[in-house]
Order: C-alpha cells, then sequence, then structure tokens
C-alpha cells in the first residue's frame, strides 16, 4: 500500500465521527444552539419603529414590575408542593406492589396508564369532571355531602389546587413504573438476608428499600421539579386557560400569551430567559445524576 | 406464640390490597368515566353521569367524525409522528454509533451537552424559534414542524441509543472490520439488526410524545387545515362545547390508538421511559 493511500485512509477514520454527527449537529444546532442564542438578544431588544433596538434590560424591569408575570411565578412555585406527595405517593405504591401482592402485574399496567394519556385529553375529561354541574358534585350529592358541592374549576381559590390534582393523577404513575423497576434490579439476597436476619416490614422497608432507591428518588424529584416548573402548560392550557382572574397562570402560559396573543415577543423572550436559567439548575443536577449512573461506567 | 404476628400480616396485607386498588380504581375512573359517557345519549349523560348506558348509542362517532373535521386533523397528526419519529431514528443512531464505538475530539463535552438537551423546556425556544421559521418560510408546513419535533426528540433519541450500541460487544464488530466492512455497512448490516428492540423503544416512546405534543404543534401549524388532533380537542373546550358525549366519543377515538400501543408494547414503553435512569 502506497503511504499516500495510507494517509488518506488515516484521514478518512479522523473524519468519519463527525460525518455520522454531522446531521444530528446540524438539526440541534437549528433546534437549540441557534435559537437559545436568539432568545438572549430578543430579549435585550424591543420594537421601535419597525426595526429592533437595543434596550438593555428594560425588558426585565417590565416583567419584574408585572402583576401577572408575578403572579404565574407564584403559583408555579405553589405547585412545586404536589413535587413530594408524588414521591411519597409513588414510593408507597411501588413499595406495595414490589410485595407481589396479587395481580401486581395488573395494577402496574393500570396504574401507568395516565402516565401515557394525552394532557390535553385528559385536562378534557376532568373539566367534565369537576365542572360545577360535573361528575364529582353529582355524586357529592348523591351521597350527602351537599356543602362540599363547589365550583372547582372556577373559584379562584380551588382552580390552582385541583390543577394540581390532575397533575399529580397523571405524573405520579411514572414515579411507580421507576421505582418499581429500580427495586427489581436490587438483588434478592439483600432482601433475604435481612428476612433471615429477623428484619420486620418497616425495617426491611427502611434500612434496604429505601436507601437503593435513593437515586431514583433523587432522579424521579428532579424530573418533576422540571415537569412542574416548565411543562404543564397542556394542563393549565386546556381546563382553566389561566383563568379565573390569572389564579392559574403559569410561566409557560404567559411566555404563550404575551408572544403569540399580544404580540410582545421580546417580553416572551426575558420570561424564556428566566425561565431557562431557573431550569438549568436542575438540568445541570439532573445531568450529574445521570453520570453518576450510568454514563461514566463505559465511557472510554 | 405466632397467631398475632399471622394476624398483623393479614391485617397488613389487607390493607395493602385494599390501598393498591383504591388507587387503581382512581386512575381508571376518568378513562371509565369517557367510555361510558361517549355511549350515552345526551339526556341520559345529564339524567346519570357515571353509571353504565343503557343502550349503546352510536350516533355519537357520527357527531364526533363528522364536526371539528376529524380525519383531517387524524391525518395532521399522524404525518407529523410518523415523519419526526422517522427522520429522528435515522439521524440519532448515526450519531449514536458514533458516540459509542468511535474515537474523536470533544467527544465527552459533545454527549454531555446533548444530554443536557433532554429536559430543556421546549416552550423557552418558542419564541425564537417562531421568528426564525418565519423567516424561513416553514410556519404552517409540515416538514418545518417535523423539523421542530425531530430536533426535540434528538437528545433522548441519542442517549438511549448511545447506551444500547455500547453494550454490542466489540468482538463482532471488529470481526466485520477484518472482513473488510466499512463503517457504513457495519452501522447498517450489523449495528441496526441488533439493535431492533431498542429502536422499537425508541419509536414508541417518540411516536406517543410526538402525538400527544400540544404546544409545538398550536403554534406551527395554525392553519385550520393543519391543525393536529391535540389541537382540536384543546379547542372543544373553549368553544364552550355542549354535547359532552360527542366530545367524549371525539376524545375515545384520539386515545385508542395510544392504548392499543401500549398494551402490546408495554415492556418497550417502560424500558424506554425509565431507561438510563435505573440501573
Amino acid at each position: 500500500m502506497s503511504s499516500s493511500a495510507a494517509r488518506r485512509y488515516k484521514l478518512l477514520r479522523l473524519l468519519e465521527p463527525y460525518l455520522f454527527l454531522a446531521p444530528a449537529l446540524i438539526v440541534i444546532g437549528l433546534i437549540f444552539a441557534f435559537p437559545i442564542v436568539r432568545l438572549v438578544t430578543l430579549s435585550f431588544q424591543r420594537p421601535f419603529q419597525g426595526q429592533l433596538l437595543f434596550v438593555g434590560l428594560t425588558n426585565y424591569q417590565t416583567i419584574f414590575k408585572d402583576e401577572v408575570f408575578l403572579r404565574a411565578v407564584r403559583n408555579n412555585l405553589t405547585l412545586l408542593i404536589s413535587v413530594p406527595i408524588m414521591v411519597f405517593i409513588a414510593l408507597i405504591l411501588a413499595i406495595f406492589l414490589f410485595d407481589r401482592i396479587r395481580g401486581w402485574q395488573f395494577y402496574r399496567t393500570t396504574l401507568f396508564l395516565p402516565y401515557l394519556l394525552p394532557i390535553t385529553v385528559v385536562g378534557l375529561i376532568f373539566s367534565y369532571i369537576f365542572q360545577l354541574s360535573g361528575v364529582l358534585n353529582d355524586f357529592l350529592k348523591v351521597i350527602g355531602l351537599e356543602r362540599f358541592i363547589l365550583d372547582w374549576l372556577g373559584s379562584t381559590k380551588l382552580a390552582l389546587p385541583t390543577l394540581m390534582f390532575v397533575i399529580v393523577w397523571k405524573e405520579v404513575g411514572f414515579g411507580i413504573v421507576l421505582f418499581l423497576a429500580r427495586l427489581m434490579s436490587v438483588e434478592e439476597e439483600l432482601f433475604d438476608a435481612a428476612k433471615i436476619d429477623g428484619a420486620n416490614w418497616w425495617r426491611l422497608q427502611w434500612h434496604i428499600t429505601i436507601p437503593q432507591l435513593a437515586t431514583t428518588i433523587e432522579f424521579f424529584t428532579i424530573v418533576s421539579i422540571i415537569t412542574i416548573l416548565s411543562w404543564v402548560f397542556g394542563y393549565v392550557y386546556v381546563m382553566t386557560g389561566g383563568g379565573p382572574g390569572n389564579s392559574t397562570m403559569v410561566t409557560e402560559l404567559f411566555i404563550y400569551l404575551s408572544g403569540f396573543r399580544y404580540n410582545q415577543m421580546n417580553i416572551a423572550s426575558a420570561v424564556s430567559v428566566i425561565l431557562l436559567l431557573v431550569t438549568g439548575i436542575f438540568i445541570f443536577l439532573e445531568l450529574r445524576l445521570r453520570e453518576r449512573s450510568v454514563t461514566l461506567e463505559e465511557m472510554p | 406464640m405466632k397467631t398475632p404476628d399471622r394476624i398483623l400480616g393479614l391485617i397488613g396485607s389487607f390493607l395493602r390490597q385494599a390501598l393498591v386498588i383504591g388507587a387503581t380504581l382512581l386512575s381508571l375512573f376518568p378513562v371509565y368515566f369517557m367510555i361510558v359517557s361517549a355511549f350515552k345519549t345526551r339526556f341520559e349523560y345529564i339524567e346519570d353521569k357515571w353509571g353504565l348506558p343503557q343502550s349503546l348509542y352510536w350516533a355519537n362517532f357520527n357527531t364526533a367524525l363528522a364536526g371539528e373535521k376529524f380525519f383531517i386533523r387524524f391525518a395532521n397528526s399522524s404525518i407529523l409522528t410518523v415523519g419526526s419519529v422517522f427522520v429522528s431514528l435515522i439521524i440519532a443512531c448515526l450519531a449514536a454509533y458514533a458516540f459509542a464505538r468511535m474515537e474523536f475530539y470533544g467527544k465527552r463535552t459533545l454527549f454531555n451537552i446533548i444530554l443536557s438537551l433532554m429536559v430543556v423546556p421546549p416552550v423557552v425556544m418558542i419564541v425564537p424559534l417562531f421568528v426564525a421559521m418565519v423567516r424561513w418560510k416553514l410556519v404552517n408546513t409540515y416538514h418545518g414542524t417535523i423539523l421542530i419535533y425531530t430536533g426535540l426528540l434528538l437528545p433522548f433519541s441519542i442517549y438511549l441509543m448511545t447506551n444500547f450500541f455500547r453494550a454490542i460487544p466489540r468482538e463482532i464488530i471488529e470481526a466485520a472490520r477484518i472482513d473488510g466492512c466499512s463503517s457504513l455497512r457495519v452501522f447498517w448490516n450489523i449495528m441496526m439488526p441488533l439493535s431492533a428492540p431498542a429502536i422499537i423503544t425508541l419509536i414508541v416512546v417518540n411516536a406517543l410524545w410526538v402525538w400527544n405534543e400540544l404546544l409545538i404543534a398550536l403554534v406551527f401549524m395554525q392553519k385550520d387545515e393543519l391543525k393536529t388532533l391535540m389541537v382540536g380537542i384543546a379547542a372543544l373546550r373553549s368553544r364552550n362545547y355542549v354535547d359532552i358525549p360527542a366530545t367524549m366519543a371525539g376524545l375515545l377515538i384520539a386515545t385508542i390508538p395510544i392504548v392499543i400501543v401500549y398494551l402490546f408494547g408495554q415492556r418497550y414503553f417502560i424500558r424506554g421511559l425509565t431507561g438510563g435512569a435505573v440501573k
């Protein structure tokens, strides 16, 4: 073989990985990198006589004086209450299913189902359930609890908690399946040894199950926080539209409305930057966690 | 001497069973409610909201299919789902092959960046994306929206496929290389067929995601004849739709494909959605 052919072969081997990566990098560049850079510049600009002018931090100052935006942030923070609730419910149910109670596979299938249904469909069904003349109130009347007949989605006090219930209802299945899958990968001997040592059910959970689940719990918590901060648009859009009286306004809906209904792209961009920074913290934490659990094992 | 323990154990297992059954009923009720309501007349629905229908009233399905341009919406959702799942699969597998089986400068950093994009919420990119898509004349087009979905699906897809490709023994690839296979042939004739389970997982999980997605569809497919099923459904509520049974029939038809795919591919779903987090 001539040395130039060898060199060409070496060059090909050197370039080849980038050829395999090229389509992915181009699409990711177009859909993630470019928009994020553009987002930051947009957030420092404002339209003036058909041109975008640099206005410094004006957009940021505007939103932090905006009552509706502040309300949206408060609501997102309130919704975070659902995170520990979801972790708790998922943990209990996963442990029960792991005890192999009769029919556990059937239960796993049905408990996971809500997670797969479209938010739009779920939201619409629940809005018929929680309507003033809906299923829930009819049911309360039948069992004689008339004083609990309330306008679940139509009152400013109740709409957000109702929304939170629906979010928990749908998202908790992911936690159950996640925890259960992790428990099933723990060596049986660990549980058997503890049982032989005479550990009762509670001690078994406390000393074996929970420590074995620690990383998975951490992961589910972070993912749920990200979900609550930045993936609840569908629920709000379908069930309440942010109302009544902005009582269920969330950051995502604020971005959508100011960007596409009120034509304030630059305000929407400033809010997006803030949302990205906040979720960025949790994205970073999630990444660290993933690295610890899987990525390191074989990365040369 | 053992009796109290056994009684306690029995009570414990009874409580556990009761709690799990309660949770199961709660997670099934809305689905049950959707199904029974879809078969009731409007009058029957008002009279009895959660009971079984007296007889199956199929006319709701006609109303649902005729109204709201149901078939067009269904087709639009299908086009976007098939298109973006297919394109992202090919692109992701190529990239994953490079990450799993090739050495190059910046590999680790690049992989970490892509990992972190996995959970970046699309809502933050939506304004600049819209501005760009208007300029590129890609708003209200199938290929424009497929491009966006493809981009959003890529990080997770690359991650999942890389992990899977890494598990394929190096010896197989070395052997093929000695036989004179090019990288592309190794990829196409060895890696891809061996990865069938991972590919099915990816298709199932990604298809579900695109089918259910609302925000991107809402912003980038605004023309009436381009709207997706989920956008159509979301609009029913804001229009104060009064025919609840017909609406439920529509929801049922929109949900059936998902439930069928889920019941047949449950293990793929679970593997895909828990993949990486559980080890």
